[in-house]
């Protein structure tokens, strides 16, 4: 995991964010023990209580849950894991759009450039 | 009690105020930047605290003493210029800290020295400036302190040292240790920062938390800092 923060904005609140894209995406696999905060927040070069502060939040979502002696997991709640991951990609296509809007082109066009390029990937 | 806490500090040299009434607490386990232009007092400070110049007026507690002794056993303190004798070996360097710190751990010393591929018995004047400064970091990152000052470790050394000196604090320092960092170079190091502490003029002008400051800023640190200071 090679992080690079964007030092304009909260430290914990892109580390959320990386987190959670970790997790959708399965690179974190659902259930899978985290490792410490210490080892995680060196692995990612942060300071051990931004890591805290972050771990927290995805607690807070549901995403990772605490067993008291065993330390931090990601969860096993599939079902929401999947809703959070279609929220990520409703905001992702919300703002593709938003962008090419902004450079003129129509929803129809959009849509072609997207079968367009998507189908020579 | 507070691991570290100063009250009312004020320090003159020759009728000038060179602090005024710094009020300060430091909290375990946090990063504490200490941020300001060359002549705001930070080494002054650090210096106070380090028990090598005394208050003009004002109080320090650490671990509710004041300095001395045993807050030197539980302080572990880079200054901005060496101390070593540079005519010392790498080796000798390792034992003289051994000898003098009870609570330091030769094995760690050991480790990151070979981590670091160096030749133990180089003289320390035969090394890079780079080199001298890492192997300065490592003799002060090796001891199980309660308190880490380190005072510009960024100072004359390229990017990729700095990476290193910064992932090397990171990775040492004891847990449940308060780490204050003093620097001007505040884009390097404000990622690993909790908290943020400006000084200007011997004075502390702004506390906080480094996230907190950023939300409400909208910006890095050291976009506040520039806009802050702006000449």
């Amino acid at each position: 995991m090679n992080y690079i923060f964007d030092n304009d904005r909260p430290i914990y609140v892109q580390l959320v964010e990386k987190l959670r894209l970790e997790i959708v995406s399965g690179n974190l696999k659902v259930g899978d023990r985290l490792p410490s905060v210490r080892e995680l927040a060196l692995a990612v070069r942060v300071n051990p209580n931004t890591m805290q502060k972050a771990l927290a939040e995805l607690e807070s979502e549901g995403l990772v849950y605490t067993e008291r002696t065993n330390g931090k997991f990601v969860t096993d709640n599939k079902k929401l894991i999947e809703e959070i991951k279609r929220n990520l990609a409703k905001e992702k296509v919300k703002k593709y759009l938003n962008d090419m809007k902004d450079i003129g082109i129509t929803y129809e066009e959009a849509i072609k450039y997207l079968h367009e390029l998507g189908g020579k990937e | 009690m507070e691991l570290l806490e100063c009250k009312h500090l004020c320090k003159e040299f020759d009728n000038k105020q060179i602090l005024q009434d710094i009020n300060l607490t430091i909290p375990k386990g946090k990063i504490i930047g200490l941020l300001g232009k060359n002549g705001a007092g930070k080494s002054t400070l650090i210096k106070l605290i380090n028990d090598l110049l005394t208050p003009t007026s004002g109080e320090i507690l650490i671990n509710g003493e004041n300095p001395g002794v045993s807050s030197k056993e539980i302080i572990a303190y880079l200054p901005e210029r060496t101390y070593l004798d540079k005519e010392m070996t790498i080796k000798q360097a390792i034992k003289y800290f051994s000898e003098f710190y009870s609570n330091f751990d030769t094995e760690k010393a050991m480790k990151l020295l070979k981590d670091l591929n160096l030749d133990i018995s180089k003289k320390i004047s035969k090394m890079s400036k780079g080199m001298q400064e890492k192997l300065q970091l490592i003799l002060v990152m090796s001891r199980k302190a309660s308190i880490y000052i380190l005072d510009e470790p960024l100072g004359g050394v390229d990017p990729a040292t700095r990476d290193y000196i910064l992932d090397t604090i990171l990775s040492n320092f004891s847990e449940g240790a308060s780490v204050i960092i003093s620097t001007h170079l505040i884009s390097d190091i404000e990622r690993i920062l909790d908290e943020i502490i400006f000084m200007d003029n011997g004075k502390i002008v702004l506390t906080s938390s480094a996230d907190e400051l950023r939300n409400k800023e909208n910006s890095s640190i050291d976009e506040v800092f520039r806009r802050y200071f702006k000449c």
